[in-house]
This record gives C-alpha cells, structure tokens and sequence, in this order.
C-alpha cells in the first residue's frame, strides 16, 4: 500500500540529486522486498520501476525470473510492463527464456489482436534459437492473421527468427515470399523490408526476385518501400547485368517524377553504385547518357541546396560519381572549391575528397596551399617559380579547425597522397615540395608524421637536383622542431629521423655544418626515440668527416673534443644500437679523420627497387637455410625473417639465452663462432 | 541489420529513452550513450544531421542519424541498409506521433511517463526494423492502445 509508483521514483530522484546514488540503493532494496511479494499488481510496479533504473545503469539481471512472472499476469497493464522489462534487458543467454515459450505461444493466440502484438513484439526483441525453433510453427500459422497489423508484425518478427535459428528461413520462405502479393500495402512493404535485409546478407540467393520487385518498383508509391527496393537493386546489378539495363527507365522515371528527397537521392545512389553508369570513354548508349545527365543536374540541386543534409549527401554521391566519370564531377568545381570553406567538417571532408580527385599538374599547387589552409600552419609557402600566386597571410574567414586533430591529419595524408601520386608526377617543383613537407612538420598533433619523413627521403634520394634545398631547408627544421619525447601530441620525431639522415648524408652541401653540428648534439636530443637518437649519432660522424674535410686542423681538433664531450650526454641509454654507435664514435681514429674515415662514406646510396633482392642471383654452394654449426640449432631462425635484431622472429630460440647486456653478446657471440 | 538503437537524451546527456535493438551489457549501454553524446552534443545546430561511425557498435557501417528539438536528441543508430533521409523523415514521424499521444510532447511528459514513449516507438519500430511510417496509421493504433488500458483498469 505505501509502496512507491514509478511516478514517485522518479519523482524522489529528482528530489535527491545531491544523494542519488544513496537514495536508489534504499529504492533498490525496498523493490527487492517488493518483487518477492504474491500480490501481482505490487510485483508489477517494482519491475516497472527496476526497467526505469535500467535506463540509468542499474542492471536488473538478478530479477529476470519476476519479470517472466509478471509477463504471465492476466492482466493487459501488468504484462505490458514485464513484456517491456524483458525487451529492455533479456539477453540471449538469460536463463529464464526457456520458461516463456508457452506463455508467448498463448499470448500470440490471444482473441485480443493488442495482446497478441505484444507478444509478437516481444518475442522480436527476445527470440533466441530455442524460442525461434519452438514458435516458428504458430508463426508461420499467424502468417495469414485476418488482421494485416498483426501479419506484419509477425513478418518483421520472422527477420529475427532468422538471424537466431537459421534453418528457420529454408522452412519460412516460401510463405514470406507469397506475403509480396499482399492485399495490404503495409504488410508487402514489411515482406519487402525483411527480403531487402535478407539479399543484403547474401544477394546472389534473392536474383530469383527480381521480377517480383521490379514489378513493385513500378507500380507502388509507398517511398518507404521503394527506397528498400531501390537500395537493394544497388546490391543485386553487380550479379546480373542485363538488370541495370532493364531497371534504367524505371529508375528515370522515377528521378523525374518522384517529390521525395529521400526516394530521390536513394535513386540517383544506385545508378551510381549499382554498375549502371559505364566507365568514361566505354560505349554508352542513349538511355545511358540520358541517366547520367539526369543525375548529375540532380546532384547539382543537392549540392547548391541551403539543406545541409542535402548538400553533404550530393557531395557523398559526387564522390562516388569521381571513379567512373571524372570529366562530369570536373565541371561542378567551382561549387565543390565553395564547399570547402563550409562550417560543416563532414561537408568539408566530402568536398576535400572531391578536389583530391580531380588534382592535375597545374592545379596542384593552388590545391595544396588551399589545404594548408586548412590546418593553420604557421606558413603557407608560394612557388618559386612562376606559379600562380597563393595567400601568405591566413584569412579571417579560415575555418576554425585548430582543435580537431583527426581532421588535421586527414588533410595532411591527402596533401601527401596527391602530391606523392604516380611518383611524384604532378609535382613540377620540388623545391617548393620539401618547403610543403618542411611546413607540414610543424603542423601539431597529427599522425601521419613518418610519412612526411619518408617523402623527404624519397624525394631527396631520387632528386639530386633538389639537395641544396633540402639540406638549406632541413637544416633550420632541425632547429624548429624539438625533440619532445614520444609521447607527446607532437610526434615530429620520425620527421627528425629522416631530417638527420639527409644532413648526414649530404652533409657537403651544408651552409653552416657546426650549427648542424650543434643541434644534433644538443642535449635534449637523449629523450628522443632510440632508433631516431642512432641516425643522430650516424649523422653527427658524418658531418665532423665532411668538417674536417673543410676546416684547418685546429678547428677540426676543436670540433672533435667538444663532439665527444656531448657525446658522452648519450651514454646512459639502455639501447643497444645506440650504445653500439656510441662506442663507435668515441673509439674512432681522430687521428686520420680526413684520411681514413671518408671512406666509410664513400659513395651515393642509392633508391633500391623492392624487388631487386629477388633478382639477386644465388650463388653456387650458397645454402641459406642450412644451420651453420650444430650448436647454431638453439639460434636457428627461419631464413624468410630478417636477421636485424629486433625483427627477427625469435620463437625458436630459449628465452634464458636471451641475454642482451653488452657483455653476454660478446659472450654469446663466441659460442656461436666455436 | 537495420536499426541498431533509438536513444532520447537531453542537452546535458540524460536519457529520456533508450531502446537497444541488439543485445548489449547495461556497462556497454551506458559508455555507448555517453561516446554518442559526446560526439552529437558538440555539433551545432547549423552542420548536417548525420554522423559517420567511429568505433560505435563496432562497425565501420554504423552512422548516427539524428534531430536537435529544444532540450532533445533524437538519436537514431543505424546501419548502411537504411537511407538517411528516409531515417530523418522518421523521427519526424516519431516525434509527431510522440506529439498527439501527449498533446504538445515537452521532455517531462518523457520524464514522467517514459513506458508510454516506449509504447509509442513499439509502433514505428520493432526488432530494429521499421514497422510503420505512416502518421495516420500511428495515431489510430496509440489511440486504440490507449483505450485498451483505459478500459481494463
């Protein structure tokens, strides 16, 4: 009698904000008084109440038993709350399933048509195998209900049925498929509904269909249903051909006709996606180019309209029109350049999809400062030579994009990609290029910072001509960026990786190579990455050989003792390449720095083919898999891996043996030899 | 397939009405509501009501179709089998429907009588399929249920 309704729940929560979490705990255990009680009414009201307290996190996993009490009550109100209670929270596996299978069995025959749609809706949300298995037989008897409510409702419940109990469809089927010829619209659009979702899955199986569909597509005007249809055509062209070409005057009929936008849209998709626009430059006929042009002044309307919704998803279908027929998604540019300067980012991102497909040579570099705009660079480079002039300073009508980092690294990969696309052939300068990839170091937060680094040593490796500006460029880079650690939001250190690189390797055409010199033994460099801190090390050899080619001996003298006392800055780290270096560096012969050490250096390194180790031929006698001495057994590793320490794979080899302090390598080592 | 959840929730994230259309941990439940929010509520009004999937309901298929109303999203979670536009126009449905059933809906009506909404989207969706899309249609069967329970109390 004084138990809380739901109203007063509710009500007492928002009263106790400030001690929710102890006022439901006390509601909690007063409800699991309650649940425990014979009067049905009372038990009724504490599910209703436990469904409520779901929604704001409370599991009711515990009281799934009293909600299967309270579904088998007699009465309409109380079965309507267990039956909501338990397509709220029933799982799969809730053990209580298997006590309602009669009780859904009889309320599905229920003279109530209301009582009988609860039941069916439930079901939906419960079935598992066993229920699907059990109930399948009254389902399909229900099948021809006089009522079309409840015969849809039981074909939607059947897709359910499907999912759980597979074996149900081959028995099912057929009946489903007699529910396309329905008197009732509604109950052929849910037989539509469930067939769509069912060809989806598995298209090839539904190709029998398609007469059938294609007679409704023609003649219904229910939208819903011929979006279904529609959209599903689009899975069902790419099996059979002769379909586009029979589906294109009823789906030009229906562009032309139809006052939906949805329907609209859904129809233009598929004549894009559905294989029924052949690829520029193949034959097309009339009909074709008739659709292609119908669509496209369609699209034209989407991408213009005020509606945003309307104008993402033109700019969406656009995108996918760009693969077959580049030329006609070229004539809307001036639109789509507008659509880049839209408050909306998804807009934005459709639009930069769009411009990075239609990229040529002359368009390139107006394109990319456009994008680096777009990511609040503190520069934007102009060309050097003779291009067409681009904006220096950012304008106040830049897109605030500043806090969106995916966004950001999403720019800079198109930048890259378009820039990098057939090797480079767009690119007609390239100087003006590593002044792009200079700036899109700087560019905070983003991920895609390794790959910067890999252009800048591709390009310098396959341009000679480019290296003077490079190193001049590179060299004040390495001064700009800082080695932050890792982890840190600004991961330009695989950018430094391939800047030391370059300045080591080109170090002869460095303006000030004690500047250089300077940053890389600059102190902080100890946080940076291991692998980054060893080309550091390789770099800072080759630029003191390439000094005392230079300088008097004094100087160079000068230079070496200082380098090593910065040196001597990297000893702590527990790397074993950098320590290897290191050592390297602080046991080499000075002495004969000019004379000797060059020739370490010696030589261009050149770009190597990935597949040129395959056209190495092996030489006689050479047995690559073959251990080298029997002890080797415990080292052995497959001859497909690499054999540079940490990429080996090391499955076969004793982990007690794996001992990677300095001294046990030498010791290791010896025990290999012998 | 279909319709993956129907979620109601109010500017500062509480819902109002949330109906899962595959089965998940009330844990799973609860993060999925709070990342959904957290990615609708920062939106203006001005941008387009769709949002592509991130990791939600592991897929890559999933989008976010939803509608601002004063101090309400109406956030439908849906796979690529459904068309946007089509989706948008239904929870215009929903909300008319939601509209005559209480008589000018506001969010306490949702407050305080939160199983007569999950009655009302009983109607227009079920096991994540949509049932029915017809306003006329809805309003006839909401009044009939109604009269039902009246009638048997």
């Amino acid at each position: 009698m004084f138990e809380k309704s739901l109203t007063d729940l509710i009500r007492g929560i928002r009263a106790n904000k400030r001690n929710e979490e102890k006022y439901i705990a006390q509601c909690l255990d007063e409800i699991r008084q309650e649940v425990k009680r014979n009067d049905v009414d009372i038990k009724a009201n504490a599910v209703a109440k436990l469904a409520y307290l779901h929604t704001m996190g409370y599991s009711m996993n515990w009281a799934s038993f009293h909600v299967v009490e309270v579904m088998s009550s007699p009465k309409f109100v109380n079965k309507r709350i267990g039956y909501a209670a338990a397509a709220q929270t029933f799982r799969k596996d809730t053990d209580v399933l298997m006590l309602v299978t009669n009780l859904i069995k009889k309320d599905m025959s229920s003279n109530s048509y209301l009582e009988a749609a609860q039941g069916l809706h439930g079901l939906a949300h419960i079935v598992n195998a066993d229920l699907g298995r059990d109930l399948l037989p009254d389902l399909m008897i229900m099948l021809n209900h006089s009522r079309p409510y409840i015969r849809k409702r039981v074909i939607l419940v059947l897709f359910r049925v499907f999912s759980m109990y597979p074996d149900a469809l081959k028995i099912a089927f057929p009946r489903l498929r007699e529910k396309l010829d329905d008197p009732d619209p509604s109950v052929v659009s849910a037989a539509v509904n469930v067939i769509c979702e069912l060809a989806r899955m598995n298209p090839k199986s539904y190709l029998p269909l398609a007469p059938q569909l294609y007679g409704l597509l023609t003649n219904s005007s229910n939208n819903w249903m011929l979006i279904k249809i529609v959209k599903l055509f689009a899975a069902l062209t790419p099996f059979e051909p002769r379909l586009a070409k029979k589906l294109a005057p009823s789906i030009t009929n229906l562009i032309q006709t139809t006052t939906a936008m949805s329907l609209l849209f859904e129809c233009i998709q598929t004549v894009i996606t559905g294989g029924m626009i052949s690829k520029d430059g193949q034959d097309s006929d009339d009909a074709e180019a008739l659709l292609v042009k119908l669509c496209v002044s369609k699209l034209q309307l989407f991408v213009v309209h005020q509606d945003q919704n309307l104008k993402y998803l033109g700019l969406h279908a656009l995108g996918k029109l760009q693969p077959l027929r580049p030329s006609v998604v070229l004539e809307h540019k001036t639109v789509i350049i507008q659509c880049l300067e839209d408050s909306d980012i998804s807009i934005r991102q459709r639009a930069l999809d769009l411009i990075c497909g239609m990229v040529t040579k002359e368009t390139l570099i107006p394109t990319t400062n456009r994008l680096m705009k777009h990511i609040d660079t503190p520069k934007v480079w102009s060309a050097d030579v003779g291009a067409t002039p681009a904006q220096n300073v950012r304008t106040a009508s830049q897109p605030n994009t500043a806090f969106d980092a995916t966004y950001r690294s999403e720019v800079v990969e198109r930048i890259l990609k378009i820039c990098s696309a057939d090797m480079y052939a767009n690119v007609g300068n390239f100087d003006w290029y590593i002044r792009v990839l200079a700036d899109l170091a700087h560019t905070p937060g983003i991920s895609v910072s390794s790959k910067i680094g890999d252009q800048l040593m591709e390009v310098v490796a396959r341009v000679p001509q480019v290296r003077p500006t490079a190193v001049a460029v590179l060299s004040k880079l390495l001064y700009e960026l800082p080695p932050v650690a890792p982890s840190s939001s600004n991961a330009s250190t695989s950018v430094l990786f391939s800047i030391a690189y370059i300045l080591g390797e080109h170090s002869s055409l460095l303006s000030d190579a004690l500047e250089t010199l300077k940053n890389l033994m600059h102190r902080d460099n100890v946080k940076l990455d291991a692998h980054v801190q060893s080309t550091y090390l390789q770099s800072i050899l080759k630029i003191v050989v390439s000094v005392a080619r230079a300088e008097d001996w004094e100087t160079v003298a000068e230079v070496v003792s200082s380098a090593i006392a910065c040196l001597l800055r990297f000893e702590m780290t527990a790397d074993l390449e950098v320590q290897e270096r290191l050592l390297e560096l602080l046991k080499a012969d000075y002495d004969h720095v000019r004379t000797e050490l060059p020739q370490l250096f010696d030589g261009a390194l050149n770009p190597v083919a990935p597949k040129a180790q395959k056209k190495v031929p092996v030489p006689e006698g050479l047995l690559l898999d073959t251990p080298t001495s029997k002890k080797d057994q415990l080292f052995y590793l497959p001859s497909n891996s690499t054999t540079r320490g940490k990429d080996a794979e090391i499955d076969q080899i004793p982990i007690a043996t794996l001992d990677f302090d300095l001294r046990n390598v030498s010791r290791l080592y010896a025990m290999i030899v012998n | 397939m279909g319709i993956k959840a129907v979620l109601i929730f109010n500017n500062s994230g509480k819902p109002r009405l949330m109906q899962w259309y595959e089965q998940l941990e009330v844990s799973a439940q609860q993060e999925l509501l709070k990342e959904i929010y957290r990615l609708v509520s920062r939106r203006p009004d001005s941008v387009c009501n769709f949002l592509e999937g991130s990791a939600l309901l592991g897929g890559v298929d999933t989008k976010i179709i939803y509608r601002h109303y004063a101090t309400l999203y109406f956030c439908f979670v849906v796979d690529s089998s459904e068309s946007e536009l089509g989706i948008l126009d239904l929870i215009q449905v929903f909300v008319e429907t939601l509209d005559r059933a209480f008589t000018n809906v506001c969010e306490l009506d949702l407050i305080f009588k939160p199983d007569e909404a999950y009655q009302v989207l009983s109607e227009v969706v079920s096991g994540g399929l949509v049932l029915e899309t017809n306003i006329d249609e809805l309003v006839v069967i909401n009044e009939a249920k109604r009269q039902a329970v009246a009638a048997k109390s």
